[in-house]
C-alpha cells in the first residue's frame, strides 16, 4: 500500500519533469556578469534575455518555450570551461550563446565542439574562435576586418605615425593590434612604439612616458574598457594630446565614468550605435529602454541578435538535433538583425559593417559606417 | 639635459609616488610584526576598505562642500576613512587575533589569511564584484612647471603625485612623533622589546596592541584613499597585490623596523617602475617577488634590520 503510493508519487513527479522538459528548449548562455569586464556580460545578457522573453511571449519556438540558463564566468579565465561542462552535461542545453570576450570563447569552444553542441558567439571578433570547429559560429565581424577599419580611418585622417599599446593577456587585443599593424604599415603608416600591459593593471605611466617620447600622431589601444579608461586619464596627465584609437572592447558603461573628459576627441570602431535612425534600431532601443531603463550598447544588440538567430535556426531545423541545428545555423542567410544584415559564411563568420564612434564632451557619438 | 635623462627622472618621480603608497601600507605590517611578532595578511584588504570608505563617504562630504572637488573635501574624506579603518582594524584584532594570542604563531598566521579571504569575498558581496568609479576629490592634473626650470619643464608631475608624497611625509612625521615622543609610543616600543616586562611595568598590553593595530590600519586606509585619487577604479580585490608588495617592502627594509618599511617601500616602488619602463611591463608584478627572494637569500634581516638572536 505504502509502496504503491510512493511509486505513484515518483511517477507523477517524473511525469511532471518530463512534461516540463518536453515543453521547453534549454539554451545555455555564459557571460561575464561580474568582474572586470562585467559590462560586456551584463549588456549581452540583457539583450539575450529581451529576445528570449519576446520569443516566448509570441508562443516560443516550434510550440515550446525557450529556457535561458545563464551562467556567470566572473571575467576570469578557467571559468568558461567549467561552466560549459556544466551546461552541456547537467542542463543538457541544445545550444550555447556566448561569449563576448574572444579569450573566453576560445576556452569554451573546444568543449562545445567535442560534445557537438552549437555555440554562437555574439561579439568575439578574434578569427581563431570559429577556427576551433564547425559547431562554432559568430554573428559579428572579425578582427582582420576591424583592424583595417581603424587603420584606414587613421591614414585618412593624417595619422601617419601611431604607437600601439596592447593588452597581452587578451587574445582579442593581441589579434586586433596585429591586424591593425599589418594594414597600417602596408599602406604607408609607421608604428612608432609598441608597448604592452596586462588586464587588471592600474598604472600605465611607464608605458605612456615611453610612447610620448616617440611623438606619435595617435595611439592605438585595442584593449578593454576598464584599462582604456585609466590609460586615457594618465595619458592626459602626462600631457599627451594626441587622440586614442580603439576597437569594440571600449564599449563598457564604466569607460566614460572613470575616464571623464580624458577620452574626448578619441575614436573607436564598434558594431552598433543606438543613434542609428532606422526604424528597426529605434524600436529595439525603445523596447530595451522600457525593460531596462538604459540605452542598449553593441553587446546588448548583439546578444539580442544571437538569440533571435538561434531561434530562427531551430525553426528551420525543425528540431533541436545537434547536427541538424548546426546545419541550420550555418545556412543563415540575410537575417535582418538589429546590428545589420547577417549571413553566416563558410568560415562561420558574419560579414558586417562597422561603425566608427567618437567621444565628445564625455559622451559617445556616432561618426560613420564602414562597409566590408 | 638629454631626453633619456628627462625620461629617467620622470620614471623616478613615478616610482617615488608608487613607493610612497607601498611605504604607508608597509608601515602597518611592520608595526604589527614589531608588537605581536606576526604578519597580518589581512592588512592589504584594510587598504581596500579605506578606498571603499572614501567611495561611500566621498559624495556626502562633497555635498557639504558644495559639490566642488577641493583640498578641504579631500582632507575630510581622508580623515574619516582613516578613522573607519582604524576602528575596523581594532575590531578585527579583538575578534580574530586576540583569542589566539597564546596559540602557536602558525595558527594566527592562517587565521590572518582567512580574515583576508573573508574581507575580499564579503567585499565582493557587499560592494559588488565590478570595478566602481571613485568620486573625484581633487582634480588629478599635471602641474605646469615654472619656465625657469628650463629643460625640466618636460617632466610631468601631477597634483595627485604631489598630494601622495606630501600626505605620506606628513603621516610619517606624525607617526615618528607618536612613536618617539609620546607615552603610548614608548609603550609600543617597549612591548616590541619585551611583552612580559611591559606587563610587569604596569602597561596595559591589550590597549597598546589595539592602538598599534588601529594606527597601522589608519595608515593603510590613507594609502587606499591616496591610491584611489590617482587611479579612480576600485574593486574589492584591489588590496591583494599592493598588500603583498607592501609586505615585500617591509621585509626588504627589515621587518619590525619603521624606517626600514619606508625605505623598502620607496626602493620597491622605484625598482618596479624602472623595470616596467626599461625592461618590460609584463614583469611588473614579478619584480616584487624577485626582490623578496633576493633579499631573503642575501640579507634576510632586511636592509635596516639586525639579526636578533633569540635568547632562551
Amino acid at each position: 500500500m505504502r509502496l504503491s503510493i510512493l511509486l505513484t508519487g515518483i511517477l507523477t513527479l517524473t511525469a511532471n519533469f518530463a512534461a516540463r522538459a518536453q515543453n521547453e528548449i534549454p539554451v545555455g548562455e555564459f557571460a561575464s556578469l561580474t568582474g572586470g569586464s562585467a559590462s560586456f556580460g551584463q549588456s549581452s545578457h540583457k539583450g539575450t534575455q529581451l529576445a528570449v522573453d519576446e520569443i516566448n511571449a509570441a508562443g516560443g519556438v516550434l510550440g515550446k518555450k525557450l529556457r535561458l540558463i545563464a551562467e556567470d564566468d566572473q571575467s576570469l579565465a578557467g571559468q568558461p570551461a567549467t561552466i560549459m561542462r556544466k551546461l552541456i552535461s547537467q542542463d543538457k542545453v541544445v545550444a550555447v550563446l556566448g561569449e563576448v570576450a574572444s579569450s573566453k570563447s576560445l576556452e569554451a569552444a573546444p568543449i562545445c565542439q567535442e560534445n557537438k553542441v552549437p555555440m554562437i558567439s555574439p561579439a568575439s571578433t578574434n578569427p581563431k574562435v570559429t577556427e576551433v570547429g564547425d559547431f562554432i559560429f559568430r554573428i559579428c565581424f572579425i578582427d582582420p576586418f576591424q583592424g583595417t577599419v581603424m587603420s584606414k580611418f587613421a591614414l585618412s585622417n593624417g595619422y601617419k605615425k601611431v604607437a600601439v599599446l596592447t593588452d597581452v593577456k587578451q587574445d582579442y587585443a593581441v589579434g586586433l593590434a596585429e591586424f591593425f599593424t599589418k594594414h597600417f604599415t602596408a599602406n604607408g603608416g609607421t608604428i612608432t612604439k609598441e608597448q604592452k600591459y596586462s588586464t587588471g593593471d592600474k598604472d600605465f605611466k611607464g608605458q605612456l612616458t615611453s610612447i610620448k617620447a616617440g611623438k606619435p600622431d595617435a595611439i592605438f589601444v585595442p584593449g578593454y574598457y576598464g584599462e582604456v579608461a585609466l590609460i586615457a586619464r594618465q595619458a592626459k596627465q602626462l600631457g599627451i594630446k594626441v587622440p586614442l584609437l580603439g576597437g569594440d572592447g571600449w564599449v563598457g558603461d564604466s569607460l566614460l565614468k572613470v575616464a571623464g573628459n580624458a577620452l574626448d576627441g578619441s575614436f573607436f570602431s564598434s558594431h552598433f550605435s543606438a543613434e542609428d535612425k532606422s526604424p528597426a534600431t529605434q524600436e529595439f532601443v525603445k523596447k530595451y529602454q522600457a525593460k531596462y531603463s538604459a540605452v542598449p550598447d553593441d553587446m546588448a544588440a548583439l546578444g539580442y541578435d544571437s538569440a533571435m538567430i538561434l531561434a530562427e535556426a531551430i525553426k528551420r531545423a525543425g528540431g533541436t538535433d545537434g547536427a541538424k541545428l548546426r546545419d541550420a545555423i550555418a545556412a543563415t542567410k540575410s537575417f535582418k538583425g538589429i546590428t545589420g544584415v547577417i549571413t553566416i559564411d563558410e568560415k562561420r563568420n558574419a560579414s558586417k559593417s562597422a561603425v566608427i564612434m567618437t567621444i565628445e564632451n564625455g559622451a559617445m557619438k556616432f561618426l560613420d559606417t564602414v562597409a566590408p | 639635459m638629454s631626453e633619456q635623462a628627462i625620461e629617467f627622472i620622470q620614471q623616478l618621480i613615478n616610482g617615488l609616488s608608487l613607493g610612497a603608497i607601498y611605504a604607508l601600507i608597509a608601515l602597518g605590517y611592520t608595526m604589527v610584526f614589531g608588537v605581536l611578532r606576526f604578519i597580518n595578511f589581512a592588512h592589504g584588504d584594510v587598504f581596500m576598505l579605506g578606498a571603499f570608505s572614501g567611495f561611500y563617504v566621498g559624495p556626502r562630504v562633497l555635498l557639504f562642500f558644495g559639490n566642488k572637488p577641493g583640498y578641504g573635501a579631500a582632507a575630510v574624506v581622508l580623515l574619516v576613512s582613516m578613522l573607519i579603518c582604524a576602528v575596523l582594524g581594532v575590531i578585527i584584532e579583538k575578534l580574530c587575533y586576540k583569542p589566539l594570542r597564546e596559540r602557536p604563531k602558525i595558527t594566527v598566521l592562517i587565521t590572518a589569511i582567512g580574515v583576508s579571504l573573508f574581507l575580499e569575498s564579503f567585499g565582493q558581496y557587499i560592494f559588488g564584484a565590478n570595478p566602481q568609479a571613485f568620486p573625484t576629490l581633487i582634480e588629478d592634473v599635471a602641474i605646469d612647471l615654472p619656465q625657469s626650470w628650463g629643460n625640466f619643464t618636460a617632466l610631468t608631475v601631477t597634483t595627485g603625485q604631489v598630494i601622495v608624497l606630501g600626505t605620506t611625509l606628513a603621516l610619517m612625521l606624525i607617526l615618528t612623533v607618536i612613536v618617539l615622543k609620546t607615552k603610548i609610543g614608548m609603550a609600543m616600543r617597549a612591548l616590541a622589546y619585551n611583552p612580559t616586562a611591559c606587563a610587569l611595568m604596569g602597561v596595559n598590553n591589550n590597549f597598546v596592541i589595539s592602538f598599534t593595530f588601529g594606527l597601522g590600519s589608519a595608515l593603510a586606509g590613507a594609502a587606499g584613499i591616496l591610491t584611489s585619487i590617482q587611479q579612480p577604479s576600485i574593486d574589492p580585490l584591489m588590496g591583494i597585490l599592493p598588500g603583498l608588495k607592501a609586505f615585500v617592502a617591509a621585509v626588504l627594509g627589515g621587518i619590525g623596523n619603521l624606517g626600514g618599511a619606508v625605505l623598502g617601500g620607496i626602493i620597491l616602488g622605484i625598482v618596479e617602475t624602472l623595470v616596467v619602463g626599461y625592461v618590460s611591463p609584463t614583469y611588473r608584478d614579478a619584480v616584487a617577488f624577485a626582490v623578496l627572494i633576493l633579499i631573503l637569500l642575501l640579507r634576510p634581516a632586511g636592509l635596516l634590520g639586525k639579526n636578533v638572536r633569540e635568547k632562551v
